[in-house]
């Protein structure tokens, strides 16, 4: 049984860094800062909490349990937002988007193929 | 193979694949090319280095490191606000916000003031509305 769970914290740790991995592939490969902030807020998000769900499961210490679970708590908080932030801005600034975007939801050009 | 094997081997993987990841995100904050590009890699940073924390803290046991990942999370927050603040007061995109090596298409550039200009109009015409 105690065996499951060391088997349980192997995978959520190889899965948590492919995520990170995947995120940082993203953030070379796309194209725009629009799609980066896809790839890096999300699977970097999802990569770094399966890392620390992980080392919750993995220790016996109550104090570090609840530290570990705080910071994925934490971390699914405020990534959001600092993405959301930070494409707010660059969007009113005016960066523009990648040739091959389909839409931009936020400009007026764009209205008629909205509706 | 006992179940601490795997562990070990997994542990090794994870820390390969996370390295991997700091290079890659390394990569795009020295390529740019835009502000906002540098800002995001710094952000996905402090991401990669609390799964690093907690990596370390199954490795070695020895998770005093996971109040730091906590407050790096905090700090890596308060720093991509305030970027953005930044951006925001800084009010210019002159780096033309595309990928490396794309000349900008005059073309584009005229559409894209057309899009400003039909961003402004619809104001006016609000403004208009509310004093009539």
């Amino acid at each position: 049984m105690a065996d499951l769970g060391t088997y349980v914290v192997s995978f959520l740790i190889i899965v948590g860094a492919f995520f990170a991995l995947v995120a940082s592939v993203g953030l070379i490969r796309l194209p725009d800062v629009y799609s980066r902030m896809h790839a890096a807020s999300k699977a970097g998000t999802l990569g770094s909490g399966l890392m620390l769900i992980a080392l919750a499961i993995y220790s016996d210490d109550l104090a570090t349990i609840t530290r570990a679970l705080i910071g994925v708590v934490f971390f699914l908080l405020t990534a959001p937002i600092a993405s959301h932030l930070l494409a707010k801005a660059a969007y009113a600034v005016g960066y523009r988007l990648s040739d091959i975007s389909v839409m931009d939801e936020m400009s007026k050009k764009d209205e008629k193929i909205k509706k | 193979m006992s179940a601490q094997d795997v562990l070990d081997m997994s542990i090794n993987i994870a820390l390969a694949l996370l390295s991997l990841a700091f290079l890659l995100t390394i990569f795009r904050i020295v390529k740019g090319p835009t502000l906002p590009d540098r800002i995001l890699g710094l952000d996905m940073l402090v991401g990669a280095a609390i799964g690093y924390i907690a990596v370390i803290g199954v490795k070695t046991g020895y998770t005093l490191y996971v109040d730091i990942a906590i407050a790096l999370g905090l700090v890596g927050f308060l720093a991509t606000v305030a970027f953005a603040r930044f951006i925001l007061v800084r009010g210019q995109a002159d780096e033309g916000g595309m990928e490396d090596g794309h000349e900008l298409d005059p073309d584009a550039v005229i559409d894209h003031k057309i899009g400003e200009l039909g961003n402004a109009i619809p104001k006016t015409d609000d403004t208009e509305k509310q004093g009539s």
